[in-house]
């Protein structure tokens, strides 16, 4: 078991012909069953056409018709990229994860508003992507320092995620899944709602949480996780010596009006019984203790 | 990216919201001149830099003459205004707006912001206009009022109407008030706003709704579709370090500190500026290199932290994933050899190919100091830094 994707999900490419979405096809089909589980690739100039034996579709409709596949990864450039995710929730599709930084914010907030009531699950943008280990990548991460395991792990950044699964791994935890939810203010899955999944999942027995300055989604997340989660939590907040008013390389990675800072969000996870450090070297070796408990 | 006063006047201007009559000066001259085609007997002097709190900074005067006009403008322009947003060492004034008096008869605050929780833009409200909004939050939250505008309908008349009764706009003005609010809402979609203020808007003594100062911030990933407002942007007012980075595509934050650091990925980029804080140095700056950490990135994000006199040392932490360490490495041994490193180098690498990174760098004969993790690099760069 894992959340959301395993290794008999299938996958549409969207962007897939461009530069990057052909470089991170290439690796997501390497990585365990991927070569069975990418399945389609959209590109309406180019349907009929394959890319490394992977078909092209002209729309996101006629590749879910065809395969079967009911997930989606967008790497297509920013200017379209909302829209890209408002053709993959129209074909009803379950979960929808879009790569692509740089996305204007009032695209966010008019493709958020055309899927309230929707059921497709956004997980991005300016995310990595999701990985279960073993089984399937889907994204930019590099499949190779992850583990098969036990721990879950949800984050707001890249190499940072990375960061904290190469310290599971090393000490020989793995990981059920690995979620990115990405750095842009306004995106889909925030830390509460990937937690509520590792909560139910009964193959993940505690969960890492890596969260940033800027928002109150490390906040909303503790509060839940105070009340409802029945699995040890170890978090990490980045951007303690960030200055407000300043973006900090994330698009949603910023104090302001004096909200969002990491000790604010670091008192609160503590009060509500998440296990914390203030040292991004000591993240894995807290999951160590607190399991060993 | 932020704008002037004067320039969000212009916009807010268009999008029928009544300000000020005024004119943007570059001289003293050019100042008198315009206090003299306005007309009048009173005249507002105002600094023009980005940051708030220019009243108390001394930047903000008015003038009962020409000649006080004058006199103030020559006191203004080129003085280095400190407010409470732009650090000691102040913000020099370049620029001003030379403004027609308006009589006051109270003053309102509006805004909006992209509500991350809601995933809405929300429209602010205050009685208390004039006054700093964080500060009416801590004390009287009760005292501003929002609307989460449905990105579909819009602002409606109604809701509009109402947010005005409840901060006191008198019935007379409703109308007037429902046009600059709406006005506000169009020029935020429409420009791709992130943040919006217009504090104070003030009612007139000839019960006029008038936009008295007025703030934008503008979402840095839609300006491609705003060549008129990137032509407002204003390089004398951005960080010199930071205006050259993004030529480079590099995100770069110049901090107090004495420890450079140049990193893959912000997320780690603040962590590892936290580390090096918690083992008791002061980081210099943030630094981004992103995903594909290149040998001309690499060299061009020396040459940037190599800039900052304070600078005592270097923390390189990168986490190859898919960008291999050991062509990393060899990035970082070009660009350290191009620039003459003159401050100890610590570099940790981790990932792909990491034993061939950490070989190509111990063999290039370069003073470079490895870290083994995070926590051992950083302790070693904060040594390095205090000479030990």
């Amino acid at each position: 078991m894992s959340i959301l994707i395993n290794k008999d999900t299938k996958v549409i490419t969207q962007g897939m012909t461009g530069k990057v979405g052909q470089f991170h096809t290439y690796h997501c089909r390497a990585y365990a069953n991927g070569a069975n589980c990418f399945v389609a690739g959209v590109n309406p100039k180019k349907a009929g056409e394959t890319f490394e034996g992977v078909p092209v579709y002209a729309s996101v409709q006629d590749a879910k018709n065809a395969t079967g596949a009911t997930v989606s990864v967008i790497y297509v450039p920013p200017s379209g990229a909302a829209a890209a995710i408002d053709e993959a929730v129209e074909a009803d599709l379950d979960l929808v994860i879009c790569i692509t930084e740089g996305i204007p914010v009032h695209d966010m907030l008019k493709t958020r508003y055309r899927m309230q009531g929707k059921r497709t699950i956004l997980i991005g943008p300016n995310c990595p992507g999701l990985i279960t280990p073993d089984e399937i990548k889907i994204g930019i991460m590099p499949g190779h320092i992850h583990k098969k395991g036990r721990i879950g792990v949800v984050s707001r950044s890249g190499t940072l995620t990375y960061e904290a699964v190469g310290q599971l791994t090393a000490l020989g935890m793995g990981q059920s899944s690995c979620v990115g939810i990405g750095g842009d203010p306004i995106n889909g899955m925030k830390h509460i709602d990937v937690m509520k999944l590792f909560n139910d999942d009964p193959e993940t027995d505690a969960v890492i949480m890596v969260g940033e300055i800027g928002g109150s989604d490390e906040e909303d997340c503790a509060r839940w996780v105070k009340n409802n989660m029945k699995k040890p939590v170890v978090g990490f907040i980045a951007g303690i010596t960030a200055p407000p008013g300043k973006r900090m390389g994330h698009a949603g990675a910023i104090i302001s009006g004096g909200q969002g800072g990491a000790n604010e969000k670091l008192a609160v996870m503590e009060e509500c019984g998440i296990h914390i450090t203030r040292n991004s070297a000591e993240m894995g070796k807290l999951m160590q203790k607190v399991l060993k408990g | 990216m932020k704008i002037h006063e004067y320039q969000a006047k212009e916009i807010l201007r268009q999008y029928g919201v009544p300000t000020p009559r005024g004119a943007a000066c570059f001289s003293v001259d050019e100042a008198v001149a315009a206090a003299r085609q306005l007309g009048g007997s009173v005249w507002v002097v105002k600094a023009q830099i980005h940051a708030g709190g220019r009243g108390k900074g001394g930047g903000v005067k008015v003038a009962k003459s020409q000649d006080q006009v004058r006199e103030y403008a020559n006191q203004i322009l080129g003085m280095q205004l400190v407010t409470h947003q732009t650090g000691a060492e102040g913000q020099k004034v370049r620029r001003l707006l030379i403004e027609e008096g308006a009589q006051i008869v109270k003053e309102y605050y509006v805004g909006m912001v992209v509500d991350r929780s809601r995933q809405r833009v929300a429209l602010m409200a205050s009685s208390e206009g004039g006054m700093d909004i964080e500060e009416v939050a801590a004390h009287t939250p009760e005292k501003i009022h929002k609307v989460w505008i449905d990105p579909v309908a819009g602002l409606t008349d109604a809701e509009s109407d109402e947010v005005a009764r409840k901060i006191g706009i008198p019935e007379a003005a409703i109308a007037q008030v429902r046009a600059c609010l709406q006005g506000l809402y169009r020029t935020f979609v429409e420009k791709d706003a992130m943040l919006a203020e217009i504090n104070p808007l003030v009612l007139t003594g000839d019960q006029r709704v008038v936009a008295l100062d007025a703030k934008f911030n503008f979402d840095s990933n839609a300006l491609y579709r705003h060549p008129e407002i990137v032509a407002m942007r204003d390089l004398d007012e951005e960080d010199p370090a930071e205006i050259e980075a993004s030529k480079f595509d590099l995100s770069y934050i110049s901090l107090d500190g004495d420890i450079g650091c140049l990193v893959n990925g912000a997320g780690l980029a603040m962590a590892t500026m936290d580390i090096i804080k918690l083992y008791g140095g002061a980081p210099a700056n943030f630094l981004d290199v992103g995903g594909g950490a290149t040998t001309e990135k690499v060299t061009e994000a020396f040459k940037l932290m190599l800039r900052n006199p304070k600078l005592k040392a270097i923390l390189v932490n990168i986490f190859g994933g898919i960008m291999r360490c050991d062509v990393i490495a060899e990035g970082v041994v070009a660009a350290a050899r191009e620039v003459h490193l003159s401050v100890p180098l610590v570099v940790r690498l981790e990932g792909t190919n990491v034993e061939l990174g950490k070989k190509i760098l111990a063999e290039s004969g370069l003073p470079i100091i490895s870290g083994s993790d995070m926590a051992d690099a950083a302790q070693k760069v904060v040594a390095a830094a205090k000479g030990k």
